[in-house]
């Protein structure tokens, strides 16, 4: 059989991007209404829900930092997959330059957020 | 009415080609009617597949206006008032007009071992392998897979890349990993854990669309693939495994 039947490492990038999907899905139109909508123009929120006080204190809170870095990095890792394959469907196809560039993005993206969550403090 | 029916005669013609032949319509008459009439009445170098006529062989796969299905089950008043066009079977190397070579689904096939292997050998003076109605509906739906190759044609993934295992293997080894009397997954997962098994499958869908059994292999792709994506990190504690 010609087939080859080395393992993918594609497992890895999937649930990341199923974890992100989820979160999308789940909170991504309330954190739009929010951060967008809501509390720019006042609605239902106090006028300070987002100001700079507040979400100093969101950032430095255990939960918190859990809720940012989830937010940021599993959106980030879902975009980085959905665009690896967009691309391979436009004719880029999947190598390791995309997948790096692709998967790049979204791990600097990490480590940022990460660094940032650290460095803002406790 | 009109069909433009691909001709492709590797003899003389460097590339397809289509030829127009005007069949009589009827409101019952099929799609595969209509070429048997032309190769009878108008031109006996038309090659095609058929042989059940009733969807069960799944030799007649091709593409009607562009949509990959059995010529047998597709009929002429769904096009009326024409013209049809009539294609191979896309993403498969033609060998002749709208004959396909399945070479490389048949060794994909062959690959994943599509048949039961016992967990437990039996004696026939033992009895029956029994199975419970919930263990058969887990893998019933897949036993409907007539081998047309319909997915393959609808599968864009597989048109960029034929070394992809496609829609078909895949919900065909799914059939056999979830039956409750075969212990044989372990050997068909390896297959499935390429890049070029589940992992080339972004999730299209038009498989399950075109099918003409309602089969679901994006359905299967699916499930396999959260089992392999739990069995990718899971195999480092579990007892006994080299991979």
């Amino acid at each position: 059989m010609a087939h080859p039947v080395k393992r993918s490492n594609a497992p890895v990038f999937w649930l990341l991007f199923g974890a992100g999907g989820m979160l999308a899905a789940l909170l991504g139109p309330m954190l739009v209404l929010i951060t967008g909508i809501a509390a720019p123009l006042g609605w239902v929120l106090p006028p300070d829900a987002l100001s700079y006080d507040n979400m100093l204190a969101f950032s430095r809170n255990i939960p918190g930092k859990l809720f940012i870095f989830a937010v940021v990095t599993l959106f980030v890792w879902h975009a980085a997959h959905r665009i690896y394959h967009t691309l391979h469907d436009l004719g880029i196809r999947r190598n390791r330059l995309s997948m790096g560039f692709c998967y790049g993005i979204s791990l600097a993206a990490t480590l940022l957020a990460g660094y940032a969550l650290v460095i803002i403090g406790f | 009415m009109k069909l433009e029916v691909m001709r492709y005669l590797p003899e003389s013609d460097p590339e397809p080609r289509h030829q127009v032949y005007e069949v009589p319509y009827s409101d019952t008459g099929s799609v595969l009617e209509a070429l048997q009439y032309i190769k009878d009445e108008l031109d006996p170098t038309l090659s095609f597949r058929w042989s059940c006529r009733m969807a069960i062989c799944g030799s007649c796969g091709m593409n009607i206006n562009g949509v990959p299905r059995l010529a047998c089950r597709t009929f002429l008043r769904e096009y009326f008032p024409g013209p049809v066009r009539i294609d191979a079977l896309a993403h498969f190397p033609v060998e002749r007009d709208l004959v396909i070579s399945a070479a490389d689904f048949i060794a994909k096939l062959e690959s994943i071992k599509p048949y039961i292997i016992p967990r437990v050998e039996r004696d026939v003076s033992e009895g029956e392998y029994l199975q419970t109605p919930l263990e058969l509906e887990k893998f019933n739906q897949f036993t409907k897979c007539i081998n047309c190759m319909l997915c393959y044609a609808a599968c864009p993934q597989y048109g960029i890349d034929p070394a992809f295992l496609g829609p078909g293997v895949i919900a065909l080894a799914h059939r056999y990993n979830a039956d409750s009397r075969d212990g044989a997954a372990e050997e068909r997962m390896g297959q499935l854990h390429a890049e070029e098994g589940l992992w080339s499958c972004t999730a299209v869908g038009y498989c399950s669309e075109v099918c003409p059994k309602d089969v679901d292999p994006a359905n299967a792709v699916n499930q396999n693939k959260m089992a392999s994506a739990l069995d990718y990190f899971l195999r480092f504690v579990k007892p006994g495994d080299k991979s």
